[in-house]
Parts: C-alpha cells; structure tokens; sequence
C-alpha cells in the first residue's frame, strides 16, 4: 500500500505509512534535494523541506520506486545499548495484577526481548521502544498521569517502553529506575536510543 | 574578538537569550526553538553590523535594566519602548543604565549587543528553550552577560524595526493533515474571531473563540509537528505551535500557519484579536 502524503503547509508534507514503513520512508526522504529533515514517528515520517516546487512529486516518486518490490525494515540497524534497571517501580504491581503475572513474570518479559527505539518525541532523548511482548503490549497510560517522573525512570505505555531522560510530567507505568544518562547535549550524539538503536533491558538487583 | 562582560541585569520581567534555534534534531526530540520574531532579531543585529545569528536578549513586554560595564554598542527591534532608539545602533557609555519600559504595542523586543552575546552554545545554539530546559536560563537578576565586542562596524544598517509592521489582524493558514478530525476545520477557523489568551508562552498561542467541533473520537497516534501547525485538542480550542513546541504530539492539527506570517505572532499580545485568513 502506498504512503499517503498529507498536507502540512508549504514547507512540509506529512507522510502515512504505517510504523513498519518508517525507518525506509525516512531514509529515502532525507536523501532528496530540498528536504531540510525528516522526523519519524509512530506511523508517520514529517518531512519538512524548502518549499520548492515540484517537491511533493519528488517525494512521490522516490517513495513508489522504493515501495514497489521491497520489503519494510524490521528490527533496528543500530548498535545494541543494554541499559541496567532496578525494577522497583511504583506500578510494577498494578502492571502485573492487570495483565494476570506475578511481578517476577513482569520482569522477566520486559528483559526478554530486544527492543528497538522507533522515535523520539515528548523531550530530548525521549525513545518510543517497540517490540515489548504480550501482554506487557497492550498496557495502557494511567489515568491521570503524575506530575513528576523522576529521571531515569523505566516505563511502558500503549504498546512502547521508554526511559524518561529527564523529570518532567508523565503518564506512563513505572516499572523501575535506571541510572543510565540518556541525554548529553555536550556528547556527540546526545541521545543514547537514537532511532533505529537496539536496547536490551537487563535486571540489577536493587 | 575578545568577549567581556558587557551587561549587569539590574532588574528583569522575562528574557532570555536567542538566536535562530537549534533545528534539525527533531528525530532526537529537540525542539528547534529560537527567536520567535525572527524578522525582529534579524533587524536589531542588522543594525549593528552583526552576523545574523549572533545571539541576542528577547525581552517580553519590557521590564528589563541593564548597567553597562564597559562601552557597549546596542540594537533595538520588534515591540518599540518608550523613548529608545529603535532599530539603528546606540552606545551605552560605561557605568550607563538601559531601561526598556513596557511596550504600548507588540509584545517582543530584541536586545542585540555589538559581537553578539556570548553563552555556552547547547547544541551549536544559544537559545533558551522553555519546554525542554535547553540554552542559557532565563536572565536573573545580578546576571552578567558577556559580548563578543570589536571595533564597531563603519555601516552598520539603520533598518524599520518598529511594531507594528504591515499586519492586518489576520495570519494565512494553510490545510493541516488533520483537518478532517474536525467539521468544516478550515472553514470554522476562518469564519471565527479568535482572542490571543493569556496562557500563551514560547511553546504555544492559544486561542480562544467557538470550538471546533471533532467528527471522530478515536486517539490519534503520536506524529510529528511543525511550527505554525496550528493542533486541536479536546475542547476545541485551537493552539498554534510556537518555537519551542514538542516535537510529536497526538493532537490532531488541522491548519498550519505559513511560515512567512509567524513573526506577527511573536507580537500579538493577550486579549488581542487575531483572523485566520485561508491562503
């Protein structure tokens, strides 16, 4: 199915495709004469760019040549970051009596797979993790989110996990803490779970 | 050029340090944040002679005194105070007090200082961004601020820089990729009167007035946003995306303010009235 390219103003077109197609879409974007930035999300890719004309049949174009024939990337290219955490979260409870497991089963299911940043948003270094197994998955938001989530948190929300680099607000469930930086502005590259980065999340004793 | 302190703040409202922002790390979550009247910022350094994304002070609604500590070359552009120069350069002789008084229109003024004012850069920028705690903090009083400061440039452009430059009460929207979250969303928008609110700041311009009315209630899946997109949320109230916005949001934006129209934003000023004009 092709992406749908939605209007965004005359310096940026949205483009649909569905989370699968993200990392192809925006690498085949980024490579077009005039695209200033591509910006990945759920199912989406911004790509903003100068507003020359003929820019959206550019787009067009390269992504038909691309679509057509190939398959979408899985799984992340990136190197594999494993971040320590201490799972003593304040909703690791209410997270293992809503998906029916013991809070040692939790655990296990969230070190037990590599997960892979999709996108960032929400704040600097803020990585949407996807690849958590059922029924850790299908875990909704709280209610009402809390006003402050301590830096380092470790949680998951609608089908992601993340790490919060930094306190700020949240709803997500918190399943426990790490003391990995996630955010460096003086680093070269600033965010450790760059889109594309693979994580392994991996249980140290409190 | 040697950089030294140039600027004690004696007293301050609001103001921070800008300059043209930090884009192209939204993939990391960066706001690209930034002088919100760029149009402003460009003309007070431009009438100092300096590059144009030398970082200068942007000062909202006035409020701001500063004592000179050495002789310092000054720039004033956007919202005009009362008995300043504006928009050509000024010296401040040492030991000399500046004092921008409130503003009686526009919200915005731009503080450039011969040089540039020097700042640890955050991601190759001086700009503070307020959503994400980035740049240079808020001033304080007892700050001082140090200027890239040389021999005054021989030309330096005496440019129009007062508020209000031709603006008409209205901005230019175009579609959004959302708009059919909403019923008849561009139509409504530009129908409508709407009322610059109080609760407005560097990361969005609310806008009060009759709410747009959601054809569908799902949730819609975080995607990126750019500034001018102008998102609805739940109460059908629209907010415009300014400098400092989130990279990615699940609010659906049905419009998008053209680039070109976003400076007068930066000015409006809360209770104002605002038309959005399809382009």
């Amino acid at each position: 199915m092709m992406p749908v390219l939605l209007p965004c103003g005359p310096r940026a077109v949205l483009v649909e495709c569905g989370g699968d197609w993200v990392p192809r879409i925006a690498a085949v974007a980024a490579a077009i004469d005039g695209v200033r930035h591509v910006a990945p999300a759920a199912a989406t890719v911004l790509v903003e760019h100068d507003g020359r004309t003929g820019m959206v049949e550019s787009l067009v174009s390269a992504f038909a040549a691309v679509m057509v024939g190939s398959a979408p990337m899985t799984g992340g290219r990136g190197a594999l970051v494993e971040i320590h955490v201490r799972y003593d979260g304040e909703d690791l409870a209410d997270v293992a009596v809503a998906c029916g497991l013991s809070v040692s089963d939790v655990v296990a299911l969230h070190t037990s797979t590599e997960l892979v940043s999709a996108f960032c948003g929400f704040a600097p270094g803020f990585a949407y993790l996807t690849g958590l197994p059922e029924p850790l998955a299908s875990v909704s938001r709280r209610p009402t989110p809390r006003t402050r989530v301590p830096a380092g948190a470790v949680a998951i929300a609608g089908g992601y996990s993340a790490v919060y680099p930094s306190a700020s607000p949240g709803g997500w469930q918190l399943l426990g803490h790490t003391d990995a930086v996630l955010w460096d502005p003086a680093d070269e590259s600033p965010a450790l779970l760059a889109p594309g980065t693979r994580v392994r999340f991996v249980e140290v004793e409190s | 050029m040697t950089c030294r302190p140039a600027l004690r703040v004696v007293a301050v409202g609001s103001a921070t340090v800008q300059d043209l922002g930090r884009p192209g790390w939204a993939h990391l979550g960066v706001p690209a944040s930034g002088a919100l009247d760029r149009g402003a910022f460009l003309a007070a350094n431009r009438a100092l002679g300096n590059p144009d994304g030398a970082p200068a002070i942007e000062v909202v609604m006035g409020g701001l005194t500063v004592e000179a500590l050495t002789t310092v070359r000054i720039g004033l552009a956007g919202a005009s105070c009362p008995g300043l120069p504006h928009g050509e350069a000024f010296t401040l002789a040492e030991g000399e007090i500046l004092t921008l008084g409130t503003p009686t229109e526009g919200m915005r003024t731009y503080v450039a200082v011969h040089g540039g004012v020097d700042v640890p850069p955050v991601l190759g920028s001086a700009s503070w961004d307020s959503l994400s705690y980035l740049g240079t903090p808020p001033l304080a009083v007892g700050d001082v601020l140090d200027a890239g400061l040389s021999e005054p440039d021989a030309s330096p452009v005496a440019v129009d820089a007062a508020v209000p430059r031709p603006f008409d009460g209205s901005v230019r929207i175009w579609p959004g990729p959302r708009a059919d979250w909403f019923e008849n969303a561009l139509a409504h928008l530009s129908e409508h009167v709407w009322t610059m609110s109080a609760d407005s700041n560097r990361v969005g311009l609310r806008l009060a007035g009759a709410p747009l009315v959601r054809t569908r209630t799902d949730e819609l899946p975080s995607e990126g946003i750019v500034t001018g997109a102008v998102q609805v949320p739940h109460d059908g109230q629209p907010i415009v995306m300014l400098a400092d916005h989130p990279t990615t949001g699940g609010y659906p934006v049905v419009a998008v303010i053209d680039p070109l129209d976003l400076d007068h934003l930066a000015q409006l000023r809360p209770g104002e009235r605002l038309r959005l004009r399809r382009a």
